[in-house]
């Protein structure tokens, strides 16, 4: 099935185009510490605000325009003429350990110190924004898929037992689904981080984020794999299966998964931007990801002063890009996915 | 209609004197394999504010009868005459409100799902709606082995294959089907894929569930003469519902005609054709198209 429905995304174009901005964007994210040249948490003191370096060919070989700071109050630079340091790729730069495994210092590009390449841009501190929105998005692009997936197991088992099972389990199972849709999420997102918090370090915030989110997220999928469960229960494979003597957890996992597995793929897709934006929404108001961790929401937080806009800083505000572009991808890809799966087309074709 | 060749009725003696006992009992002697007694499965039908139970649908209502070994009963009636719901109650689909359900002498109805277990190898059922009956995400193969690892654990995955293969020639189809998918075979080839998955644990007793109606009338006969040759192979024995009178007597030794939950009629086969006794029976006689 999971290659049908590749076949399928791949034949329309905008499939085709929401895959491969979603696959550059989490390869992106894998390789971030290879691609980035610097660590999240370097700071330059002398190169706060910096503009994005200009990039020039210089024997044939790029180079980076170097500036100088004409006014530190309006956080001026000036490009310094006929000044620049050479691109040196796949070049040592700081340590880091590979997916936190395999220790490595070699790095895409680098330019001799003390000089610095700014791709988007530097923020307050003189931190090379790029290689923090490299290092945002392994938190900001992973948080919508772990939290998915543990919704979509909690939603699966207790919208598929409460539909299976009926009666008073589904009776239970529903009143607690309906509690958790009638408080308002943002409140509820806040509440629940307040009384979390206390048990965790700030390293561990974004444990304690996919947490709060997943306990939120569920109540909504059981609901509708509820519904499809009760519909599902009445077919007569379903009865032949209890026929023939099949456990209930069988019939769960061999009869409804597989059938469900389509709506699960789509609503999966569908949701997940909730997650990246809820992680955005509570690292903005200060509740999420922590220095000196790094999210997008975070630099969004970051980037409140007054003085990115009379400054016009714009390549602070790079991370909204970024969770823009990453949400509308999503968005389009779940609709392609729904269009494809729909079981009215399906019956066309068949 | 034509009238082919019936099997000898066993006990057919004892069955001529109370043939006609509507909600009696017929020949519930010696060789009978299921025996039910005051069958009520009821419906509770809830109303208010607070979900009170203010009356109920009676769906099946004090039925009685029984089936003998090798031989095929059946069930006739409307929609909505309750005849699926016993059909049901005997594999413990639904809960009868009372009653007994007897199989080989032993009470099934009060079993416990536990107890009940080994009956579900004997007793397996086909089931109307050939599109809906097969899970469209599996494979013939996984369709067909689905009973076979639950009733034959100890069976290696190459030997269920084989036996897989077996049950697909067994219902006229060709062993390399087993790869493929529901929605490859017609409604006719999916009945055969449905029997043969009755078939997988060896039971001695099929509830058909209209197991023709939603099929051709060329394709009707062709399962119907394969149930038929099926039970003279295997000595299967059958309870066949239908809605249609003249399948029902072609296939049956003895027919029970239900209307309202309850039956009005039973009689053999051709003492219903021949000579109806129940309005209702006559009425039903009289909506089967003559040639």
């Amino acid at each position: 099935m999971v290659k049908h429905l590749l076949q399928e995304i791949l034949r329309r174009p905008l499939g085709m185009l929401c895959l491969s901005v979603l696959g550059l964007l989490y390869a992106c994210t894998i390789f971030s510490q290879f691609l980035a040249p610097y660590l999240p948490t370097d700071q330059d003191l002398e190169k706060a605000y910096h503009p994005p370096t200009r990039i020039v060919l210089k024997d044939w070989r790029p180079h980076v325009q170097i500036y100088e700071q004409v006014d530190p109050a309006a956080a001026r630079y000036e490009p310094v003429h006929g000044e620049t340091a050479a691109i040196s790729f796949f070049a040592p730069g700081r340590e880091y350990r590979l997916w936190g495994l395999i220790p490595a210092e070699t790095r895409l590009f680098q330019v001799e110190e003390p000089h610095r390449i700014y791709l988007l841009g530097s923020d307050g501190t003189g931190r090379d924004v790029f290689s923090r929105l490299l290092y945002g998005a392994q938190v900001s692009l992973s948080i919508g898929f772990i939290g998915i997936c543990i919704t979509m197991t909690l939603g699966f088992l207790l919208g598929g037992v409460a539909g299976y099972f009926g009666g008073r389990v589904d009776f239970l199972a529903m009143r607690l689904v309906e509690f958790i849709i009638a408080v308002p999420s943002l409140y509820l997102l806040i509440a629940l981080r307040g009384a979390l918090a206390e048990h965790f370090e700030p390293e561990q915030m974004y444990l304690v984020i996919v947490i709060i989110l997943s306990l939120i997220g569920w109540a909504g999928a059981a609901r509708i794999i509820r519904g499809m469960a009760l519909s599902l229960r009445e077919r007569p494979f379903i009865l032949a299966s209890e026929v023939m003597g099949q456990s209930s957890i069988k019939v769960l996992f061999r009869h409804f998964l597989p059938n469900l597995a389509s709506y699960l793929l789509v609503a999966a897709t569908l949701s997940i931007p909730a997650y990246i934006l809820a992680e955005a929404a509570l690292s903005f108001l200060g509740l999420g990801i922590q220095e000196p961790g790094t999210s997008w929401g975070l630099m969004l937080q970051q980037a409140q002063e007054l003085k990115v806009f009379t400054l016009n800083l714009w390549w602070l505000l790079t991370p909204g890009a970024a969770i823009f572009i990453t949400v509308i991808t999503f968005n389009v890809l779940g609709d392609v996915l729904r269009d494809i799966v729909d079981p009215r087309q399906q019956m066309i074709k068949r | 209609m034509v009238a082919v060749d019936r099997r000898i009725q066993p006990a057919g003696e004892e069955k001529k004197q109370d043939k006609r006992h509507s909600g009696g009992l017929a020949a519930a002697h010696g060789s009978s394999l299921l025996e039910v007694k005051n069958l009520k499965v009821y419906f509770p039908v809830y109303s208010g504010l607070l979900r009170r139970v203010r009356g109920h649908i009676r769906a099946v209502d004090d039925v009685s009868f029984s089936v003998l070994a090798g031989t095929t009963v059946g069930l006739v009636g409307e929609s909505g005459s309750g005849k699926t719901t016993i059909g049901r109650a005997l594999v413990k689909l639904i809960k009868p409100t009372s009653g007994s359900i007897r199989y080989r002498g032993v009470d099934t109805a009060n079993l416990s799902k536990r107890a009940f277990f080994p009956y579900r190898k004997k007793i397996q059922m086909i089931f109307q709606d050939p599109f809906h009956s097969l899970n469209p995400r599996m494979s013939v193969g996984q369709i067909l082995g689905e009973p076979l690892g639950i009733h034959f654990p100890h069976l290696s995955p190459s030997s269920r294959v084989e036996r897989s293969a077996v049950l697909l020639e067994q219902v006229g189809l060709k062993p390399e089907y087993l790869r493929r998918y529901p929605h490859e075979f017609s409604g006719g080839q999916r009945q055969r894929i449905g029997i043969a998955r009755a078939l997988a644990v060896e039971p001695e007793f099929i509830i058909c569930d209209e197991p023709v109606s939603a099929l051709d009338v060329s394709v009707q006969a062709a399962i119907i003469n394969l149930l038929q040759d099926l039970q003279e192979q295997l000595g299967l024995t059958y309870l066949f519902i239908a809605h249609d009178l003249a399948v029902v007597e072609h296939m049956s030794d003895h027919v029970l005609v239900m209307t309202q939950g309850r039956i009005v009629e039973q009689a053999s086969a051709e003492d219903i054709y021949s000579s109806p006794q129940h309005p209702y029976t006559q009425k039903l006689l009289e909506a089967v198209p003559r040639l």
